[in-house]
């Protein structure tokens, strides 16, 4: 599988997914700078965590319209996964590959822990490697998570089973203490109609690694190696 | 010209800023403080003399970046600049 990082200015999380990726494929992924034109082949293009831009205007707003972004765009409408993780995620928004908004989280403040969350769904490219309903634990830090989206649209993702991943009690049980940052739905992540594009606030790519003290992130690039070329 | 653009979150969008900024107008004093929701302000300079071209081209701006439209309504005031 080969896979590329995108690297915008204020990326923070970049490394860290190179070094899950690298681990589940053996192969060292290409970083590509969000400057450039062109994009090398790739199985999997990733959307890594940070501040790109400075979270100016709104988080991930300046970097959706980044010029390797319109060949993100049209590689992900062509068909090859993309994975946004936390700014990743709000890129993707911006850029209108997932719909919705990632706002700022109902407590004002900047989070940043473990989470529990259910994998909503296992037959994906992305989660097969997980048991349905598999409660995990992802870290979380952020301030614009907040998913919103409106009820329609909402209804639409819960019926297109579209939702990833919904943060969640370590039982597994959805409740809104649960909930870190005000998400509709407690929603941490979402498919795009296709499932070939997922976008979640949650970092895998944190807990990857036994001497990161956790691994359930790593069945995340496991499941992507397996499916993927 | 010069465009002033104001952006506003939707009806019904929660705003836990705007809440936050309500909170603290109550701790001051203002106790006739209601509803607050808060927003964005920029101004832009077009270097177009045709109020029509100069409002397709604010319009386009916001509609492409400044604003996202899902949560956020925009409006603007054009000036010579």
């Amino acid at each position: 599988m080969k896979a590329s990082v995108i690297v915008f200015p204020g990326s923070n999380c970049d490394r860290d997914a190179a070094v899950a990726l690298e681990a589940a494929t053996g192969r060292t992924p290409a970083m590509v700078w969000h400057g450039d034109d062109e994009l090398p082949n790739s199985d999997l293009i990733v959307l890594p965590g940070g501040f790109s831009y400075g979270d100016y205007l709104r988080s991930g707003a300046m970097a959706a319209h980044s010029p390797v972004m319109r060949e993100v765009v049209k590689r992900a409408k062509g068909g090859t996964p993309v994975l946004g993780i936390c700014n990743g995620f709000q890129v993707l928004t911006e850029a209108r590959l997932l719909p919705g908004v990632l706002m700022r989280n109902a407590t004002l403040k900047f989070i940043c822990k473990d989470v529990h969350l259910k994998v909503e769904r296992r037959d994906s490219i992305f989660t097969h490697r997980y048991a349905q309903g598999e409660v995990v634990r992802f870290p979380i830090a952020h301030k614009d998570g907040s998913y919103f989206a409106d009820e329609d649209t909402l209804d639409r993702l819960e019926g297109e089973g579209r939702i990833a991943f919904r943060y969640c009690d370590e039982t597994g049980v959805v409740t809104a203490d649960a909930n870190p940052n005000g998400s509709s739905r407690n929603i941490a992540g979402i498919y795009n109609e296709t499932g070939t594009v997922l976008g979640l606030m949650p970092h895998p790519e944190r807990l990857a690694d036994l001497a990161l003290s956790g691994t359930d992130g790593a069945k995340m690039f496991a499941s992507l190696v397996e499916s993927l070329p | 010209m010069k465009a002033r653009i104001t952006i506003t979150l939707k009806q019904g969008v929660l705003d836990p800023q705007g809440k936050a900024i309500q909170g603290a107008l109550h701790a001051l004093g203002f106790g006739t403080v209601g509803n607050v929701r808060q927003g964005k302000y920029i101004e832009v300079e077009v270097a177009e003399s045709d109020p029509a071209k100069a409002r397709e081209a604010v319009e386009r701006m916001c509609e492409q970046l400044l604003a996202n439209t899902i949560i956020e309504n925009y409006a603007y005031e054009l000036e010579a600049a």
